[in-house]
């Protein structure tokens, strides 16, 4: 048979040239803080919809010296969540990390960690319909109007049908946030819960939607608001316990299912959060007696 | 006693291994080659390098080996390859009139200079499954090239079981000289609108620029070349059936090699590259006329890598629905919705996007699962409210 | 004569272009802030070695770029931009992606480049800008990336530079997006910057 082309790689996958067109749309995403800027999304070695746009926004910034932490679902040992960190591992030879204060880069899925994030670090959100207005308006070239006009009459037509159907507004996740005064934005299918963390966040929060093409992002210290009404404000969820394994409060809880009988618990979603709160002394009610990292395996 | 799961890194390896043992099969049947899959599964190699948009049979055999078959997989593992790799020009556009025939069938003239040339199909084969192929057998030779339409010609019209019909002219062409394309001896007569003139502007590449609507016909022909070829089928089906139809007939199809050059700056002049297969379908629809033009048959055109014609065949019905804004008709079908089509049509990324359902999505269900126990709470105080002011 | 040899480009692109758009990321990220940059680059003047390592970070074959007089009346910096990064380098400035501007006391206003539409904002040319000096100073800014306010001098610059910012931030989301850049340091000033009361 005939030879195979060498097959190289770049440091982060993707080639110079690809970054470069990442990084351009990066910074235009910037400076027009909440809206969607299309970019030439490339196909990664990882399926779209599982955190392309995520994995080209990180490859794109990650440099020698960052620490990337990645999560999916609030923790480092999901599947996908392992599968990225080992790539970038593997590809780029960065220094990983699941403990979010020591992270420079924290790519996630779904949530916002529960640990304050700090000035020098980067959030990089997996988006996988960067449209706010997409399920109200299914197309592309009506949705760029309304942005274009700051018509966002369609959404709050929506949220208030909610209220009038159900006696509140019946979103409870990629709940949608006005960014800086001007564009209405997708926070990511994150709970709620986290929204009110997007705003004046000092951390720079970066968004990639991979099979969408649109990279958008918040600038630190940027006013987020989630939509509301007046006599129906925003509220976030909250759990009438804390976590079964560290006691915390005002933290989202995984509710898991111990058995057949209705069994059932509920602990942190955040799994770095708990595993700190955990080797701080703190415990919950179902706490294991003498394994405060709750690392042991099942 | 709970602990929080851990292990998602032994997992995956042991889902890999396990990948791996499955692709192999059973150890003691011989594992097949890249060879064995390019030359005899020559059709599936087609389809990746087509939807994949990289023309190298061996990668993609070898895509396809890796992927077990999968050819959406396969196509997913050429994409990401080929996504990563450095762009040095952009080929001048392929001459297809040009190109050495191995197929070529008109379905709007009985007979046409160049004549029909069956070649390798599966159209008057009666799909029997043939035990023969069950067993390894030396291959037989193949009829030389010359005598290939006549073979092919009568070996058709026996096997549909008719009388043999006139031999066509195409049994005195050489596959090798150039014939003309049928589009072209209509355009003589003006009887079928021209061909968009070559404009010389760089062509847009949809790897390099995001998608943007409206999409010019040039950007719809590039993504229709890397979309599915089942998504296609359906909507050009679509089409006959009525949801905006447009009397298409097969004016023609040819599949053969084709010359690629590229323009060197430095040097002057166009240097060959080598040749890629292609399957070209043009296709002649309904006329059309206003009171300033007089009636003219429109085009449809589908061009894809390697042997495929239903792709071909099928991008072309797509093509012409969806240019029915420029020819003055009205939409009233999906295929004629250029942003519906073209947003659909990838099948990486629908795959993808379909696909990612099987990831974990428990946090956003515990908020739904909140929030239809709030509403059940709410409703049920309601109902209860109800019951005790009702009077007894 | 043969002609002098071109100046190097990175010596090492993929890590120098990260650590140069890490730099350029954090300045528009925080407004008003200075950010280290560091460039190993002797190019060819009046091009710095500053805007040389910028321009190389962000300019390829898919970018339209316009010169100021100064660079674009040094032959040398067109060569050596076009061989390192290969952009396309045009007259007009409606059109560019990316100016490169020298001489910053004499820069053209803003509204000769492109704004952007309200379909697109993003398609609008980002001001890359030599200057001398930065430090905090007398122009107060607030706006996204910026807490409270932050204050920041830079020189030369066009007297009525904090007019041109009011009027660009005025258009918001359409606008030109600015770097200032100086040796060893970067300032940011996108769209999104307003003047603080007071200025």
């Amino acid at each position: 048979m005939s030879a195979m082309p060498t097959i190289t790689y770049n440091f982060g996958y993707l080639d110079e040239q690809t970054k470069r067109m990442i990084r351009r749309a990066i910074l235009k995403a910037i400076a027009i803080p909440g809206y969607q800027v299309p970019f030439a999304s490339r196909e990664m070695p990882m399926p779209y919809g599982w955190g392309t746009g995520g994995v080209q926004v990180t490859a794109a910034i990650l440099g020698p010296d960052d620490i990337l932490k990645v999560i999916d679902q609030g923790s480092d040992d999901t599947t996908n969540a392992v599968a990225i960190r080992s790539f970038f591992a593997a590809t780029a030879g960065v220094r990983t990390t699941t403990r979010t204060k020591e992270a420079t880069i924290i790519q996630t899925r779904h949530r916002v960690p529960e640990t304050k994030l700090g000035p020098e670090q980067i959030l990089v959100y997996q988006v996988p319909i960067p449209e706010p207005l997409r399920f109200l308006e299914p197309r592309e070239t009506e949705t760029r109007t309304l942005h274009a006009l700051a018509d966002y009459g369609l959404m709050h037509v929506k949220l208030y049908e909610d209220i009038a159907r159900h006696g509140h507004i019946a979103t409870t996740y990629a709940y949608p946030v006005m960014v800086a005064g001007r564009y209405v934005t997708d926070p990511s299918p994150i709970p709620k819960f986290d929204n009110p963390k997007l705003d004046d966040c000092p951390a720079l929060q970066l968004f990639g939607a991979g099979r969408e093409q649109r990279i958008y992002a918040i600038p630190p210290h940027t006013r987020v608001v989630s939509l509301d009404f007046e006599d129906h404000p925003f509220r976030v969820q909250r759990f009438d316990r804390p976590c079964a394994l560290c006691g915390a409060e005002d933290v989202y809880l995984d509710e898991v299912i111990l058995d057949d009988r209705g069994g059932r618990m509920f602990v942190c979603s955040d799994t770095d959060h708990c595993d700190q709160r955990r080797a701080a002394g703190h415990a919950g009610t179902m706490a294991p007696q003498g394994a405060p990292k709750g690392t042991s395996k099942p | 006693m709970y602990v929080a799961v851990k292990g998602g890194e032994t997992a995956i390896r042991n889902a890999h291994a396990l990948l791996a043992e499955a692709r192999r099969g059973d150890p003691a049947v011989p594992e097949i080659g890249i060879d064995q899959i390019r030359e005899q599964l020559a059709l599936a190699v087609d389809r990746v390098m087509a939807e994949g948009s990289l023309f190298d049979r061996d990668l993609a055999a070898l895509a396809l080996k890796q992927a077990r078959g999968d050819t959406i997989e396969a196509i997913f593992l050429l994409r990401a390859l080929r996504t990563t790799l450095p762009r040095f020009g952009a080929a001048l556009p392929v001459d297809t009139a040009t190109m050495t025939l191995r197929r070529r069938i008109s379905a709007t003239f009985k007979d046409l200079p160049g004549g029909q040339l069956l070649g390798p199909t599966f159209d008057y084969t009666h799909r029997l499954l043939d035990p023969a192929l069950a067993t390894q057998t030396p291959a037989a030779p193949a009829p030389a090239a010359k005598a290939t339409p006549k073979v092919s010609a009568k070996a058709a019209s026996k096997a549909a079981g008719k009388a043999a019909p006139k031999p066509p002219m195409g049994e005195t062409s050489t596959p090798a000289a150039p014939v003309p394309r049928v589009t072209d001896l209509l355009g003589d007569e003006k009887l079928i609108e021209p061909a968009p003139a070559d404009t010389g502007a760089e062509p847009p590449d949809l790897t390099r620029t995001p998608l943007a609507f409206p999409a010019d016909r040039a950007t719809r022909l590039q993504n229709l070349a890397r979309g599915d070829e089942g998504f296609l089928l359906a909507l050009g089906y679509s089409t006959q059936r009525g949801y905006a139809r447009t009397h298409p007939f097969v004016g023609e199809i040819r599949i053969g090699e084709v010359e690629v050059e590229l323009f060197v700056e430095e040097l002057g002049f166009a240097v060959p590259l080598g040749a890629v297969s292609v399957t070209e379908c043009q296709m002649v629809n309904q006329f059309h006329g206003t009171a300033e033009a007089p009636p003219q048959f429109t085009r449809g055109y589908g061009l894809v890598f390697g042997q495929s014609e239903r792709k071909a065949m099928s991008m072309a019905l797509v093509d012409r629905a969806m240019r029915w804004e420029e020819l003055g008709e009205t939409l009233s079908a999906p295929a004629q919705d250029a942003e519906f089509v073209l947003s659909h049509s990838d099948n990486v990324q629908s795959t993808g996007f379909v696909e990612h359902l099987k990831l974990p999505h428990y946090v956003d269900f515990q908020a739904e699962l909140g929030l239809v126990r709030l509403m059940r709470g709410a409703h049920a105080a309601a109902s209860d409210a109800l019951q005790d002011g009702d009077p007894e | 004569m043969a002609s002098p040899p071109l100046a190097m480009g990175f010596a090492d692109p993929a890590r120098d272009a990260q650590r140069v758009f890490k730099a350029l990321m954090s300045a528009l990220a925080r407004p008003g802030r200075k950010q280290r940059l560091a460039a190993r680059l002797s190019p060819p003047p009046p091009l710095t070695p500053e805007l040389a390592a910028v321009a190389l970070t962000l300019l390829d074959f898919e970018t339209a770029v316009w010169l100021d007089a100064p660079l674009a009346g040094a032959p040398a910096v067109s060569d050596f931009l076009r061989f390192h990064a290969a952009p396309r380098i045009i007259a007009a400035p409606h059109d560019a992606d990316f100016a490169l501007i020298s001489d910053a006391a004499r820069m053209p206003p803003f509204e000769v480049f492109a704004q952007g539409t309200p379909d697109y904002p993003d398609r609008a040319t980002t001001l890359l800008v030599q200057v001398a000096k930065l430090a905090t100073g007398a122009l107060r800014l607030e706006g996204p990336g910026i807490a409270g306010r932050v204050g920041v001098s830079a020189a030369p610059l066009p007297d009525d530079f904090p007019a041109r910012i009011a009027a660009n931030a005025a258009g918001f989301p359409l606008g030109i997006d600015l770097f200032l850049i100086a040796p060893d340091a970067v300032v940011g000033l996108p769209r999104s910057v307003r003047l603080a009361e007071g200025n």
